[in-house]
Formats: C-alpha cells, structure tokens, sequence
C-alpha cells in the first residue's frame, strides 16, 4: 500500500520480497528530547490501539531543562504485550551519541537504522543489518528548508510504516487530527514528511519488510475499542468517573501531569483544582475538601509524600477520606527524578508518626491506573479513610492501548450528603464505621460535630482516656481490617504449586508475567502472584505462598541491609516464611524479563534456567 | 440510641445565642485574653445570625487554636500552622459555608507563614482570627516570631535577639484584602472589627492582642489605659465633605495603611486596609467553571468523559 498523501510517491511496485511474518518488535527511537521522538511513539501507540494491535511504550526524557538525549521504545505486535522489551530489535539513532549510548541494547540480527547525515556506525560491527537512511536532508528536501530539521520525526514514522507495513490511511489520520487545530500548512509539511519517509525504503531497502500476523480476533480482541493514553491520565480520569470533582497539588515530577490534567478538565465538571503554595497545603486543601463531603485527591512524588505525612496522620486519626498519589521515581530526596523505583512502599504504609493504619494501592499497568483510581475513591468514601495510589515514573509515561472503559457503568455521581444527621449522631462511634457530617449538614440534636487530630472521644471532643485512645486506635485498625477481609484474592499465574512463585507489585507485573512464560517453557513448574492492594493485603495469601519451594519477590528497590526488599520484608514479617526471598535493582529502569529470570534462576540455584538467561536471543528480524 | 434528649434542640430557624453556641468549657488559664475573644466571638454570631449549620469554626494548634471546641458549630482542629489551606478548601468546597479560623502567633506568623501569604493572596473567602500573645504558651514559654527583643523566655533566657514580625505589616504585605487590630481588653471593639471582618467578602484578618498571663504578663499594658497605657483608634475616614475628614485614615489607602503599620509600639487599633474590589479566589473559580461550562453547552458529566476518550481511540 502506498500512501495517496502526494503525486510524487512512488506508487505500485512492490518490493523485492514479500514481507516477513514477524509477532512482535521492539523499537528503540534514540534522539534529543525537542525531536519529538515522543510524538512518534505516541503515533505507533494510537495507531496500535485503532488496529486491535497491543502495544507498550517505554520512554525516558531527561531532567535537564530542555534538550538533552531522549528515547523512546515502542513494543507492539500481536496478542498480549506485557513489558516494553529488553532489547530493541530496532535502533534508530538521530546522531552519534545516540548510536554510541544505545547500540548496546540493539538485539542480534537487528536493524540499526540510522541517520546518515549525522552517525558513522563502527565499521567491522556485522551483528546488525545497517540502514543509512538520511534522514536529515531526507526530511529538509521534503518539507523546505525554512522546517530546518523540524518534522524528522515524522519523516521516521513513514520510514517505519513503509518497513512493517503499518496500515497508512489511519496514520494520516492521526496526523491530521494531532496537527488539525493548527493551520493547514503544518498539516501538510508533515504529510509531505511522511511520505517522504514512506517513499525511501521502496528504493532503497530489499528485503526488510515486514508485516505483523494477522490477529485472531476471536481469541485476542475483546471487541471493545481500544483508547491509548499514559498512566497519569488514566489516573486523572479515573477520578473523574469516580466522582472527583475537589482536588490539590503542588508540581513535582513525575506527578505533575495529573494536577495539569485535573486543572484544566475539572472546571467542565464543576470542580475546582487548587496549586498550592507547597505540599503540606495541598494536602491540607484537600482535607479540606473532603471535610466538606467532596472526597478530594492530592499527590505527589517521594519528597513531597514525606511533606504531606503530619498531615496524613490527621487524616487517619479524624477519619477523613482523602486520595493520595504518589508517583513514585528514584530517591532518597531528590535522587533521580525521572527514573522509576519502588522504594516508597514503606513510606506509603508506615511513614507517618505513631499508628497509622490506612491503604495502599499499587496499579499493574495503564489500564490498572484508571480501574484502581476509581476504587482507591471508593474505598476512601467506604471507610473514610486516606487511601494512597502508589504508582510510579514508568506508568506515568507509559503508554498502553486498552478496552475503553464503560463509563456508563462506572460513573459515580459527586457531592456531598449532606441530609440532615438524627439527633443521636456521633462523628466517631465506637460500635460502627465513621460517617462524617459535611460541613453545612444540620444536626437534629444541635450539637455540632468537631473533627480533631487530638485523641477524642465518640463526640470528638477531646480526651486523655488511655482506655479510650486504645479502643480508638483499635477502631482505626479494625475498618482496616474490615476491608482487608473485602478484598478480591489476587491473580495468580502459572501452576498452582511448584519451585518458585514470583511475587510482583506496581508496575512489574507485565515484566515478570513473560519471565514466567520463558522459566515454564524451560521445563521449571513455577507461578506468579501479582498484588495490587498492597496494604492491607488480601486474604489467603498464606495458602499460596507455601505451595512454592521459593518465592521470590521482584521489586524495584534496594535489598536493604538484612537482604531484603520493602515488600519482601512486609511478606516476612507477615508470613514468617523463610522461603521468602528478593530479587532487588535500583538502576532507574525497569525490570527486563531477563533481570527477573535470572533472579528466579539465582535463588533457585538451576543450571538450565541460568542458561536461558544468557543465551543471545536473536531479533525476528535478522536477516534469513 | 436514647430518644429521649435532655435539652431539645431549637428548632430549625431559632435564633443562635450564646448558649445555644456554648460547645466544652475553655481549658485556658485562668485570665487568659483569649476567654474574651470567645465571648466576643459569640456576640458576633449572635449579630450575624447565620444557618446554623452553615458556620464552621476552625484552627490549628497553640492554647487559642482550642477554640473550636468551644464554640457549638462545624469544626475542627488541624495541625499547627495548616489551618488556612484547609480551611481554603472548607470555601471553596462549600461555598454556602461561613469560614472562621482562629489561631495564634507561631500558628500564624511562624509554621504557618508560608500558608498566611498566599491564602492572603489568593483572597479566598475566610475570616481569620490571630489571638497574638507574643509568646509560645502552649509549650510554656518559648520565644514566638512577635516577642519583642529583650523578651526573656526558655529559648532566650537573656531576652529575645530575634527582630520581630510586624503583622500588620505582614498581612498588608501579603495581600490581605482586610486587616484589622483590637485588643483583647476590648471586648467591643474586638466584637466590632470581627463583625466587619466576616462580613468583608475575602480574606479579612482580625490579629487580636491576647495577653498570655502565665508566660508574658503585661505584654500588651502599653494599650491599656487602666495600666497606664495609652488605646488609641485609628480615626477613620468619613467621607463627609468636611475639611478634617481630609486628615482622617482612608481604609482603602495601601500607603497610609503600611504608615499606620510602621508607628511605635503599642501603635493604634481598628481597620488598617479594606480593599473591598479584588475579586476572591471563590468569585474567579467560580467564573472559571461558568465559563467552561458554557463551552461545554452544560454537557453531563458522563458526556464529558465519554467525548475525553473519544479522542484517546
């Protein structure tokens, strides 16, 4: 198929070779952040998704002010897509830093496709099929001069339609309606772009084209349209079903695209979004809202989390429902802003003075962080309680086709209830779940309401009663509990028994659901479960965790110094199972699958499963 | 559980007095200022004769941030220095909701001084109540950010070496949209600038010298004429036409209003600055959401979301 954007594409002849089959591919796009090579990976995803094709993103933009080396990688293919790849099966370098940094993640027998006007490839390197495309001039002669190197971006993209065959009327589409608001010139600079890039390969290339398997849409597609968008704005969105219409926050990366999100659609809806002044305030705003029966959401990353944790505590000990995000990045203080890590498990859970019972949620994937956003709403409404969301840089970023929510069925309406309370109301009861009475709400018996951070009795006011503060403490723990019981039992995958269970939370499970694919296909009977909720857990974990001669807990952050990670340390103290063992990393990046079967490999000491790990797995594409 | 309740409740539209205002007994020291402050407090409700359950009474934590268990309407009691953001989202969470913040000195102008400068600038609709005593009470007697230098406390056993807050100052500097001072011996001054302060539509600031008896005696006698101290009001402007109305404070004056703020010690008492034309972050919010609705063509919420991922396919 040749792309009707321009006369001058060369039209009708086929290639030398008919295209390849191929499952799926990893492609890396290497440049600097302002080429938008973002944009491009954002066009595959949205094209992925309207082609019932899966796809993952995996980007990583620097944190410098503006510039600097970025790249994007891009998985889509057929069937399900659970991580971004460990190794690209194409490289395409914008420049020689480009090249030089990332050569090293290309697989054997992979494309490096790279731009001539710019990289000099090490001669005598004969692993990969290289491409000199150049790209520069390429797009410079297409779109005039006066674009400079502007538009290479999309020029790339035809390069990449044309190569696996990728289906070129939607991709217009998408160009049209990404560059549509602007004026018609821009569209059609970018068109030219990318028929430019489409046109190359037909004379330049022989045989390396390709073309994804036909999808089995009876087993694969579930019918419903696909929506493609990154973790923070499913999470704002999922607010917005649930009913979120009060909301306040304070800029830090990786969080702050969801207060943007919020600030700009939330006035559609009737809501007010705040920018505070600092992080104790938005959270306190939020309280605020809530106090008022807007259940609100605030957030943050790790050193804004650990600003918000006195007020956190007032909001356990009054029993206010409130939403917390925290979208988690390589710490301790400022540490790695823009890289992913796990290591705020213990601060979600227990960092705050004295006991502090509340929930913690961890999303698996994009789609999870809309679904468990609403829940997280839910569940803070239910019990009154502060429920934290603890996502992290990687879903923030990431981006993912999947089924488009049923709204419908999942709105929930906003407000407060504010119906007037009987005259035997307590803001605290001992003998049943705290219901605040907004502010605003009359009371039949005349005695209003005070909600406190002081120890209280039934009535809130405030006491010193030790009797009291225990059976009050006891309460706070006890809702807790009575959620704990509530909650579904988590997704196991694999064999029901064997010699080792993976134990996932966050954004590890897609990682470490295809390291079990490989470690079962090795002959190992193993398992994976992934916890979602991870505090308080859900029952009948026990059951599970002894059925597995070792289980071994993936998490994105250090062991430790007793040689454990957070969740693996929680799962021991809670369990008291010696078979409880961690594979830990913090390298900022995500797991590979490889990094989790090795880890498997290690704690189970097997021969066969080490092996696998350093066999070179040749790229789909090498040349036959 | 028990239907059978031993003081009825007033029906609904009764009017609120004092006793049906009375929540705990104070735990304040005996003489403390702020006893008057509450007392104060209930005339000002008594005059204002709000819905009830429309009046939230809010604060912090110090000896005055108690205040909210005294007084019988929603309330709550936060975490030092906070009170305003939270209270910020009780206005613009409720906008039917009367907002009274109380606190104190370290509340204000110390922990919560990044909090006072931009609930001020933002001018969200909140009255906010600073019970100055100069001193931390509530910890027994360490420096606060208003004790005067020489102030011998715990912290500074040989008198106080830190220059101190101005607060009028301050609050006219953050953009505060009213700004008043009364004296807690003054129940019906304090009771007047409250009363002026709720009804301003933004954020008003009443700071109330409240002297501390266990831990600063005699911080505020300069004001009072019966210890030999000189009260002086600030004379306001009348707007009658005559020629001594010339020389009299105009409210609306920023510069005079810093000029009143920059005299000596004990200086005088009333309404510094009222700007009675900045609009409140509650007004623009709420212009905000008007205008995107009309956009919008008052579309559901589920339309809106349903036309959001429409764009995500």
């Amino acid at each position: 198929m040749v792309s009707p954007n321009s006369p001058e594409t060369p039209g009708g002849v086929s290639a030398s070779a008919a295209p390849r089959s191929i499952k799926d591919v990893v492609i890396r796009l290497a440049g600097n952040s302002q080429d938008g090579i973002q944009a491009i990976g954002g066009f595959l995803a949205r094209l992925a998704g309207r082609s019932d094709q899966d796809v993952m993103t995996y980007m990583t933009i620097p944190s410098t002010i503006s510039g600097g080396p970025s790249i994007f990688q891009v998985r889509m293919g057929t069937g399900d897509i659970l991580s971004a790849g460990d190794r690209a099966d194409m490289l395409v370098a914008f420049y020689q830093h480009s090249y030089d940094a990332h050569i090293g993640s290309l697989r054997p027998g992979g494309v490096l496709l790279y731009d001539a006007d710019h990289v000099k490839p090490a001669e005598g390197d004969h692993r990969f099929t290289n491409v000199a495309c150049p790209i520069t001039t390429g797009t410079i002669e297409a779109v005039g001069g006066t674009a400079k190197d502007k538009g290479k971006n999309i020029y790339v993209l035809g390069l990449i339609a044309r190569i696996f065959d990728l289906e070129v009327p939607k991709l217009t589409q998408l160009i049209r309606e990404r560059f549509g608001g602007k004026n018609e010139d821009i569209v059609r600079n970018a068109l030219l772009g990318f028929d430019a890039g489409y046109a190359w390969p037909q004379n330049n290339l022989r045989d390396l084209f390709y073309r994804f398997e036909a999808i089995d849409r009876a087993a694969a597609a579930s019918g419903r349209t696909q929506v493609t968008l990154d973790g923070n704005s499913a999470i704002a969105y999922g607010f917005l079903a649930a009913g979120v219409r009060h909301g306040a926050g304070y800029p830090i990366t990786p969080w702050s695209s969801i207060m943007e999100t919020l600030r700009t659609e939330l006035p559609k809806y009737g809501g007010v979004f705040v920018q505070c002044e600092d992080e104790i305030a938005s959270i306190s705003t939020a309280l605020g809202f809530s106090y008022t029966g807007n259940v609100a959401i605030t957030g943050s990353a790790g050193p804004g989390l650990s600003l918000k944790m006195e007020a956190l505590s007032w909001a356990t000990m009054a029993e206010m429902p409130l939403v917390v995000v925290n979208v988690q990045r390589g710490g301790p203080s400022t540490g790695m802003p823009t890289n992913v890590e796990q290591s705020d498990l213990m601060q979600a859970i227990y960092g705050s003075h004295g006991d502090t019972p509340r929930v913690v949620l961890a999303p698996k994937n994009v789609e999870d962080c809309f679904y468990l956003a609403i829940e997280a709403v839910r569940i803070a409404r239910a019990y009154s309680t502060p429920v934290l969301l603890l996502t992290d840089q990687a879903l923030s970023s990431r981006i993912e086709a999947f089924d488009e929510p049923d709204l419908k069925a999942l709105m929930v309406p906003p407000g407060p209830d504010r119906t007037e309370r009987p005259a035997n109301f307590k803001p605290y009861p001992l003998d049943r779940q705290t219901r605040h009475a907004p502010a605003g709400t009359r009371i039949a018996s005349g005695k209003y309401p005070v909600v406190t951070g002081l120890e209280h009795d039934e009535f809130g006011h405030p006491t010193g009663n030790p009797k009291l503060h225990a059976q009050m403490n006891a309460k706070r723990r006890d809702k807790i509990k009575a959620l704990a019981s509530t909650l579904p039992a988590p997704e196991l995958g694999g064999d029901i028994s064997g010699e080792a269970l993976i134990v996932t939370w966050g954004s590890n499970y897609g990682p470490a659901r295809e390291a079990l694919q490989r470690i079962r296909a090795a002959g190992v009977p193993a398992g994976h479960l992934h916890i979602r909720h991870v505090h308080p857990l859900p029952p009948g974990l026990e059951d599970i965790l002894g059925r597995y001669r070792k289980v071994v807990v993936a998490e994105l952050n250090d062991e430790g110094v007793y040689g454990f990670g957070q969740f693996a340390t929680l799962l021991r103290a809670r369990y008291a199972l010696p078979s409880i063992v961690s594979t830990c990393k913090t390298d900022g990046l995500t797991f590979k699958v490889s990094e989790l079967v090795a880890g498997v490999a290690r704690h189970l000491g097997n021969a066969t499963l080490e092996g696998l790990v350093s066999q070179a797995r040749p790229s789909p594409l090498a040349a036959r | 559980m028990s239907t059978a309740v031993a003081n009825p409740p007033p029906p609904a539209g009764a009017p609120l007095t004092k006793k049906v205002l009375t929540a705990d007994h104070p735990t304040w020291c005996p003489g403390c200022g702020d006893f008057a402050v509450l007392a104060s407090f209930y005339r000002v409700l008594e005059k204002l004769q709000y819905p009830h359950e429309k009046i939230v009474t809010f604060a912090g934590i110090g000896c005055s941030s108690r205040f909210p268990y005294f007084v019988n309407t929603h309330g709550g009691h936060f975490i030092h220095g906070r009170a305003l953001p939270f209270a910020a989202g009780i206005s613009l969470g409720g906008e039917d909701l009367h907002v009274f913040v109380f606190g104190g000195d370290g509340d204000g102008f110390s922990i919560g001084g990044n909090h006072l400068t931009h609930t001020a600038r933002k001018n969200v609709r909140i009255t906010y109540v600073i019970m100055d005593n100069s001193v931390y009470g509530l910890t027994k007697k360490q420096t606060s950010p208003t004790s005067p230098l020489g102030f011998k406390s715990k912290t500074d056993p040989w008198g106080a070496l830190d220059q101190p807050i101005n607060p009028m100052r301050t609050l006219l500097n953050c953009g505060a949209t009213f700004v008043a001072r009364s004296h807690a011996t003054q129940v019906n001054h304090m009771t007047e600038m409250m009363l002026r302060a709720a009804r301003h539509d933004g954020f008003s600031v009443v700071e109330i010298l409240s002297e501390c008896v266990e831990f600063f005696e005699g911080a505020f006698d300069a004001a009072v004429p019966r210890k030999g101290g000189s009260w002086v009001l600030i004379d306001e402007r009348k707007n009658d036409g005559s020629p001594e109305d010339a020389t009299r404070h105009d409210v609306t004056d920023e510069v005079a209003a810093f000029q009143l703020a920059g005299q000596a010690w004990p200086g005088k008492f009333g309404v510094f600055y009222e700007n009675k034309t900045r609009r409140t972050k509650n007004a623009i919010e709420a212009e905000l959401i008007a205008k995107t609705r009309e956009k919008t063509k008052g579309a559901t919420d589920l339309a809106l979301l349903q036309a959001t991922f429409a764009k995500l396919r």
